[in-house]
């Protein structure tokens, strides 16, 4: 696309003064006119006094092109990078989990932190775009936690869990839990410095979930599926969705777990226990 | 609900301006892969939120989507994908995705 006009050539990569000799072969007619005020093809000498000035082209015509290739997310995947380092330097183990809303992120760790499950002390960082229910609902359970709210924002980033850990400090060798905000879209597209992402999955929500956000499970290291102890009343194939979840991601471990009835739970403290 | 497509405008925003300062910048070019997550009409429209009052209002974003390409292990074969379901025609899953997950900025036309 032509940078000066924003008309259709592709090609065209507008540079500096060149602008002036842009060719538009297409026959289409410009409003615009490049002119010197002066012409260059005769030997005048500049020696005389009176004011003289050059008609340079104006500015917005003047443009050039700024190669940059930069990736988007660099700055994102930098402070994710200082996150990871920062954490690994501190014998801390960090996991980004995530879901859609209500499929069980505080429940599981509820059970877990009740449970002393991992064998190591855990706190939380909670996203939530608003409220502090989770983080009330950790402390109650015996955790440290802090909660980010997110406003609008629908996911957390690598700044927003910085904060939260400055916030809140966990120990040496603690295992940290990044509650990301409730959504299977936007959180697979952002690091935050964990060491493994855990996408859960109910069995409430339908087991085409994998398929429709690929995406996510495609990111993950780890798919809880969770309410197993509700399978009897739901048409949820669990075969099917592995299946399909490993069309996205072959060696991701995969796990159904019932928070409600205990199944699955010592699997998922032997795969904290692990980190 | 803000999409991540918002997010990624303002990355972007904040990615040009690192390197252009106050220059006007009339126009911004992004590569963007097929298997990347972003969707180009949200990203177009997330754009102009994210540039109003800065030096990059009223630019105009060219987004070139980039194929996704794989290769599998198995049958050592390169191929199209457009999605991230990584299956090979041999039958197998022990595929890699080699191209798709570009989202970067190219270039830029600065005033």
């Amino acid at each position: 696309m032509c940078a000066t006009c924003g008309c259709g050539t592709d090609e065209v990569r507008v540079s500096g003064e060149a602008v002036a000799s842009h060719d538009h072969s297409d026959g289409h007619d410009h409003g615009h006119t490049h002119e010197h005020g002066h012409d260059h093809g005769h030997a005048h000498d500049h020696d005389h006094e009176h004011p003289h000035t050059h008609v340079e082209p104006t500015d917005e015509l003047r443009t050039h092109t700024l190669e940059l290739e930069t990736a988007v997310l660099a700055k994102n995947d930098e402070l994710a990078a200082d996150n990871r380092a920062w954490l690994s330097s501190r014998g801390i183990a960090a996991i980004n989990l995530m879901s859609s809303p209500g499929a069980g992120k505080t429940s599981l760790l509820e059970r877990t932190i009740r449970d002393n499950g991992p064998a190591r002390q855990l706190s939380v960082i909670e996203g939530d775009q608003e409220t502090v229910f989770d983080a009330d609902r950790i402390r109650a359970a015996g955790a440290r936690a802090v909660q980010i709210n997110t406003g609008s924002g629908c996911h957390l980033d690598a700044t927003m869990v910085r904060r939260g850990l400055d916030s809140l400090a966990p120990a040496d060798g603690d295992l940290v839990v990044l509650e990301n905000v409730g959504n299977l879209v936007c959180p697979a597209l952002f690091d935050l410095g964990e060491a493994k992402k855990v996408v859960i999955i109910s069995v409430t929500e339908g087991d085409d979930k994998p398929l429709k956000y690929p995406h996510m499970f495609a990111a993950a290291d780890l798919v809880v599926v969770n309410k197993t102890d509700l399978l009897p009343y739901v048409d949820f194939d669990v075969d099917r969705c592995e299946k399909d979840a490993r069309s996205l991601n072959p060696d991701v471990t995969w796990l159904p777990m019932s928070v409600h009835s205990g199944e699955g739970l010592d699997e998922w403290y032997g795969w904290l226990r692990g980190l | 609900m803000r999409m991540h497509e918002l997010s990624i405008a303002e990355s972007v925003v904040e990615a040009v301006l690192e390197r252009t300062g106050d220059q006007h910048v009339t126009c911004v070019r992004l590569s963007v892969g097929r298997l990347s997550g972003v969707v180009p009409d949200a990203l177009t429209f997330c754009f102009e939120l994210a540039t109003a009052g800065t030096a990059l209002e009223g630019a105009e974003l060219e987004i070139i989507q980039l194929s996704g390409r794989a290769h599998c292990r198995s049958c050592d074969q390169d191929f199209e994908k457009d999605d991230l379901i990584l299956l090979c025609e041999c039958g197998s899953a022990d595929v890699d995705v080699v191209a798709g997950r570009e989202l970067s900025v190219t270039s830029v036309e600065v005033a």
